[in-house]
């Protein structure tokens, strides 16, 4: 327990600025979504209209495809940086790998490029007839695809790209993850004859498990939100196929449609709210198991 | 036994790095290839090397639109410094009380607020609306403003977990000498916080240059372009002179090369910390 006079020096008094700020530009709109979510709102006036906003979200073909796409392209991109993060994380903590060091800082670097850059940069790399990559594949013999242009394939393009830059983040955390097994473990596991699948399976798996949820939820919440490389690459087309909520909130938003746009806002939260938090929750919950 | 293993380890490493080259080099190489390049050429997208390297480009783009890049540049680190000196002041003290004040209802309830902070997204249209209130939209006080509110949860995070590491007889000893709580933290705790400071200033300065999401909504007009906006706008102005888009593209990756070249180790384990802790 604390004395009071301990307690005068920990003053509440040192969240006041960041708790202002904090309450002011994020929580105060975040709440007021809430209410103006069910408003036609022209920013001056609005008119409380029920939910009529969120009935349109999920009746209408163009705003309900994007809560699809965005499913879609959180679980592909959360997915599989899990796992060629945990393979690439178990490579490169390997001491037999003498070039890792180099492997892990190209890795890691495309997460400090800006995303747009790294759009543009693919959008052409993956231009369907001129393209970098097809041009390769064409050599293999391959004739590559329209890979931004192609309604069933633009948005699973988008989802390669974010994998690409996203990876090495994965990548770090699981190699954190790995260093703070003991090595022991390791040695027991050889005592008791087991072979490195046995190591892998019995020990680094369950060990790994808090790394592999910060990854979870990370590029999980990421894939929620994507915007900017939908943005820089596609615009949302070819149709609807690449309208992610994020794009959806922003489309409605240069259409002032403010009313609809928030209510794309709290759908998100919602989704989040809904998939994010439990996940934490059961997550941390079995660390403590551990 | 051993030399034949060895030497499987080394054709893996070689062909790791080769792929490397290839997933990761390829593309680095071919943006600042073309950006050298006159327009027909960077427009046939390919990677031949040119005739004559066009540095030029690169003047040319700082010059485009009115010197809208160098504009561009200016707001971005104004934005980017003040936001800095913000979040490192408003998190460290938040980062103080939480971790010398855990367990108590308030210090629980924070915990929550920044949980939220990290997990979602501003709501655009209320966010304006509350700026525009305040008279701060489409100002650079105001996009400040904005950047410290959604970087703040992770700056906590970070301050939370390393003031553990700073003993409480400190305080206790500041205590007898009649110190009170600013002038203990300002004074004795602060300086101590340097080696977190220098993480979070670090990696905020990388993501609040990189934001795009933020300046596109909150500070619209062509005085208040960001580094990240110049880019969005050539996308749709040069879309025939990729020379120049790809200019713009390595200009604005620089500042996050040099961050990296120099403090490698440091953003990762910042980044990997924030990621695990959250």
């Amino acid at each position: 327990m604390l004395s009071e006079k301990h307690k005068k020096i920990y003053s509440p008094w040192f969240i006041l600025p960041g708790g202002l700020i904090y309450f002011i530009f994020f929580l105060l709109p975040t709440l007021s979504s809430l209410f103006f979510s069910m408003t036609w709102w022209t920013l001056d006036k609005w008119e409380f209209i029920g939910f009529e906003n969120f009935t349109d979200f999920f009746s209408e073909a163009s705003l309900n495809i994007s809560i699809k796409n965005t499913l879609i392209y959180a679980v592909l991109t959360s997915g599989m940086k899990v796992i060629f993060g945990l393979l690439l994380g178990v490579f490169l903590s390997s001491p037999a790998i003498k070039a890792r060091n180099y492997l892990r800082s190209v890795l890691f670097f495309p997460n400090l490029l800006s995303t747009l850059a790294v759009g543009i940069a693919f959008q052409s790399l993956m231009h369907p007839t001129r393209g970098v990559i097809n041009t390769a594949l064409g050599y293999l013999g391959i004739k590559g695809p329209d890979w931004l242009g192609n309604t069933r394939l633009a948005l699973y393009s988008v989802a390669l790209v974010d994998i690409w830059k996203g990876v090495g983040m994965a990548t770090v955390i699981y190699i954190s993850g790995l260093a703070s097994i003991p090595a022991q473990y390791y040695e027991a596991a050889i005592v008791d004859g087991g072979n490195t699948f046995d190591k892998f399976r019995y020990i680094t798996l369950p060990l790994i498990r808090p790394a592999r949820n910060s990854v979870i939820i990370l590029s999980f919440i990421g894939g929620l939100r994507t915007f900017d490389l939908i943005m820089v690459m596609t615009k949302g087309g070819p149709g609807f196929s690449t309208h992610t909520m994020s794009y959806v909130i922003y489309k409605l938003y240069t259409n002032s449609l403010y009313g609809l746009s928030t209510a794309g806002n709290v759908i998100m939260f919602i989704f989040i709210a809904v998939l994010a938090f439990p996940l934490y929750k059961f997550i941390t919950r079995t660390e403590v198991e551990l | 036994m051993k030399k034949k293993r060895r030497s499987i380890y080394i054709i893996i490493d070689i062909i790791a790095v080769v792929l490397s080259i290839l997933l990761y080099g390829v593309p680095y190489y071919f943006v600042i290839l073309n950006s050298l390049k006159d327009r027909t050429e960077a427009g046939l997208m390919n990677m031949k090397f040119p005739d004559t390297l066009h540095f030029s480009n690169y003047i040319e783009v700082l010059k485009a639109e009115n010197y809208a890049v160098i504009r561009a540049f200016y707001n971005s680190i104004v934005i980017t410094a003040f936001s800095l000196a913000g979040l490192v002041i408003v998190c460290s003290m938040l980062g103080f009380f939480m971790q010398r004040r855990a367990g108590t209802k308030l210090v629980e309830v924070l915990n929550f607020f920044i949980l939220t902070g990290l997990m979602i997204p501003p709501a655009i249209v209320p966010t304006i609306w509350v700026m525009q209130s305040l008279g701060v939209y489409k100002t650079l006080r105001g996009m400040i403003l904005v950047e410290i509110a959604l970087q703040l949860s992770f700056g906590c995070i970070l301050y939370r977990g390393y003031m553990a590491s700073i003993p409480r007889e400190l305080d206790d000893a500041a205590l007898i000498d009649g110190c009170g709580g600013l002038r203990l933290f300002f004074s004795i705790i602060f300086p101590l916080l340097k080696p977190v400071t220098s993480t979070i200033i670090v990696i905020s300065a990388i993501g609040i240059f990189n934001d795009f999401v933020h300046p596109l909504y909150f500070l619209p007009g062509k005085q208040n372009i960001t580094v990240q906006t110049t880019l969005y706008q050539f996308t749709g102005m040069y879309f025939s002179q990729w020379h120049l888009l790809f200019a713009d593209v390595v200009l604005i990756s620089i500042p996050p090369l040099i961050l990296f070249i120099f403090f490698n180790k440091k953003i990762v384990a910042g980044m990997v910390a924030g990621a695990i802790k959250g």
